[in-house]
């Protein structure tokens, strides 16, 4: 032992104490003004912000985050997927022959998507749902916070009489419904270039039943709702890891990352013990709603599971964050 | 730290509490995944317990409720388990190519959608059903698969399959029973004098000897009260430990069926009605036109074609059948085995060294016990349920008995 050490010790211990003082502080700031504007209003109105209130707060960060270069350029290429899809189809099949070998391999519904445009709605999500579509919800939900952080704007969204639970509510309600947009984006980008490329019509389900394309067209809006639900999961755990750290660029890195790790889980036989557990195992039941009649049990087992990982990693977000040091 | 200084200790002391509420917080989390666990694990078994209370009732009685339902009508899911300790069928079909199950070369001639080659599917794995039945004209099945379905469809003499991964159909027509299907069936129990009691007292006396039927207490089933006939058998040597029946309390529908082989462990084969409903379904249930765009494969070309392809082939292959010596079925009841002896002792005996690759033989021999008895050598190859024995002699022995019973046959035959 070196004094050296010694007194670099002491140093770092007052640095961190130094912090934690100034943590104190910042909370104190954060939550003062909160207070007072609170005690105010309740002494007008009896009651805190109006939900009205919470709405703008939601509003402003879906803005937000619609507005980032980045996500639009990741709406960019999840609207890109249909279109690939549709063009590799069309020349696949312009001589009149059928998709692939015949043999029934290869993505979800592409064999159907000669018939019926409308098939390629299903096809796109299927694509898009195992890696696309949660990367992007990765590295929106990873940056809520994280990137508020790194780029040090959270201190003053606190500022805001907002309070923490309120703000996290309303970054996590702006992550859902960005989850909606993607996947209507999605959805709406393959129904377009399956009404350009190809014949619509009448809709053989996949039980081989005919309804009418209305039906069709409700089936493909249904689908796209569960589609977005099913990603309700990923978007609180990436909510969650945001959360644990100040570095926006690791807490998507960690989100996605987690989220290819268990992908990986999901497809090791060995381990079928867990797999219904896993966020992303039931996520391919969306196509049960193109059954004839429908068939729910594995839709709802979904939505169950991601309501489980939303009450728990997003209950585990606000104990992080609610009790977490803003420094930045 | 520095103990002298009273700031930082009020801090510390601060801090404590702080971190104290900070980690209560966490406990919220904990705790909903807790309750989600308990309930993930208590549902299931809340819903398991309580098995209905119902009137006691005979073996024949219920085998008389069996015969007599006239239940027509129905629709449901059905969940199949299968364990029979094969590897996996749906590889072995694409291995043994045409030899296995017709169905299962998907060939230029093959189809996709034929119904053969996805019996075999069912037969290892776990299965998600759909049934749907009105009267003996129309019914339908449809195997669930992920992203993807395959529907059987009867409908007043059209036989259609639609397999939507490859969107390929299949198309027959089933004679004689599209004609008149309702007159012969309703026909036949009448030349043969068969009440149900009676059907029930001859099932009973035909199994006496070698089995045991009895009525093993009430379960539910698809919501449904049922009685579980348990079927056992008699002699020892069987590889079959039971067979339970859940006969619907009200109407004698059977709706699940459990196989447990003696060697206990998970039923082999496992399958029941998850939800079941017994009024007419819809009749655009079994509707069924091929989607535009999809491969229709009719029946009677698909035969053609197979014929042509194969009739040289077959011609020689039934030559060498003509010496077999046939099917000799050893022992009765749960206990039989079918001897299988090929001309000349060499037909389809184990293979002798040099004749395989040595990887093939590695492979034959790492499925099979190697026996030894009175009857020479041989191996036995084992499954939950069936075990073969093939001597090097070229005889096969197969049954649903024990490796010890067949070797017994084996010795016994010499």
């Amino acid at each position: 032992m070196s004094r050296v050490e010694e007194v670099e010790g002491a140093g770092a211990n007052g640095t961190a104490d130094a912090t934690g003082a100034a943590d104190a502080n910042a909370t104190a700031d954060g939550t003062g003004p909160v207070d007072a504007t609170r005690t105010a209003d309740a002494a007008g109105t009896l009651r805190g912000p109006s939900p009205l209130w919470t709405l703008g707060l939601f509003r402003s960060e879906l803005t937000t985050t619609l507005r980032r270069w980045r996500t639009l350029a990741l709406l960019g290429v999840l609207a890109a997927v249909p279109v690939l899809i549709g063009i590799a189809v069309k020349i696949e099949t312009s001589d009149g022959g059928p998709v692939g070998d015949g043999g029934g391999q290869g993505p979800a519904f592409i064999t159907q998507i000669t018939n019926n445009g409308l098939f390629l709605v299903f096809a796109a999500l299927a694509a898009t749902l195992p890696v696309f579509l949660p990367m992007t919800i990765g590295v929106v939900a990873g940056d809520a916070i994280a990137g508020e952080a790194s780029s040090g704007t959270l201190r003053y969204l606190l500022v805001a009489p907002a309070g923490r639970t309120r703000l996290l509510f309303a970054k996590y309600a702006a992550t859902c419904a960005f989850c909606l947009v993607a996947t209507l984006v999605v959805a709406g980008s393959a129904l377009a270039v399956g009404a350009l490329l190809f014949p619509l019509g009448d809709v053989v389900t996949i039980s081989g039943t005919r309804i009418s394309f209305g039906d069709g067209l409700l089936r493909a809006a249904l689908v796209a709702v569960v589609v977005a639900a099913s990603l309700a999961g990923i978007a609180a755990l990436g909510l969650f890891v945001s959360t644990l750290t100040g570095s926006g660029i690791a807490a998507m890195a960690t989100t996605v990352g987690l989220l290819i790790t268990v992908q990986i889980l999901d497809t090791i036989p060995q381990l079928h013990g867990i797999h219904p557990y896993l966020f992303p195992h039931y996520w391919l039941s969306f196509a049960d709603l193109m059954r004839e009649p429908v068939h729910w049990d594995e839709v709802v087992k979904n939505l169950g599971l991601q309501g489980v990982y939303v009450a728990v990693f997003g209950s585990a977000a606000w104990a992080r964050f609610t009790a977490k040091d803003i420094t930045a | 730290m520095a103990p002298n200084d009273s700031a930082q200790t009020t801090e510390e002391a601060k801090d404590l509490v702080a971190g104290r509420r900070r980690a209560t917080r966490y406990i919220v989390p904990v705790a909903v995944a807790g309750v989600a666990a308990a309930t993930i694990g208590l549902v299931p078994a809340l819903a398991a317990s309580g098995d209905p209370d119902l009137p006691k009732i005979t073996a024949q009685e219920l085998i008389e409720k069996m015969a007599a339902s006239d239940t027509q009508q129905l629709s449901g899911t059905v969940k199949i388990n299968t364990d029979l300790g094969i590897p996996s069928l749906g590889g072995l079909a694409e291995l043994g190519g045409g030899s296995l199950a017709p169905g299962g070369e998907r060939g230029e001639s093959g189809s996709a959608a034929s119904p053969d080659g996805k019996l075999l599917e069912l037969a290892s794995g776990s299965h998600t059903l759909r049934v749907a039945a009105d009267g003996p004209d129309k019914q339908k099945v449809s195997i669930l698969e992920d992203t993807a379905e395959y529907s059987v469809i009867h409908n007043s003499g059209e036989v259609w399959a639609y397999d939507s991964a490859s969107n390929e159909a299949f198309h027959a027509k089933d004679d004689g029973s599209g004609t008149g299907p309702g007159k012969e069936r309703e026909a036949a129990p009448k030349d043969l004098p068969t009440t149900p009691k009676e059907l029930a007292d001859e099932a009973l006396k035909a199994a006496d000897e070698t089995t045991s039927v009895t009525v093993g207490g009430t379960a539910q089933v698809a919501g449904r009260d049922a009685y579980q006939l348990v079927i056992k058998p008699k002699q020892s040597g069987s590889t079959v430990g039971s067979i339970k029946i859940a006969v619907d309390a009200k109407n004698g529908v059977p709706l699940k069926f459990t196989l447990t082989p003696s060697s206990g462990g998970k039923a082999a084969i496992d399958a029941g009605f998850t939800k079941v409903d017994f009024s007419k379904p819809a009749a655009s249930t079994f509707d069924f036109t091929p989607p535009k765009g999809a491969k229709v494969t009719e029946a009677d070309e698909l035969e053609k074609e197979k014929g042509l392809e194969r009739g040289a082939k077959n011609h020689e292959d039934f030559k060498g059948m003509e010496d077999f010596q046939g099917l000799n079925i050893i022992g009765e009841g749960w206990t039989s085995i079918a001897k299988i002896e090929m001309p000349g002792g060499e037909g389809i005996g184990a293979p002798k060294d040099g004749e395989v690759p040595p990887e093939a033989e590695k492979f034959l021999n790492a499925l099979g016990d190697q026996v030894d008895g009175k009857f020479g050598s041989g191996t036995v190859f084992k499954t939950r349920l069936v075990n073969a024995l093939m001597t090097d002699d070229g005889k096969v022995y197969v049954g649903a008995v024990t490796k010890d019973a067949l070797v017994k046959a084996a010795n016994e035959g010499k």
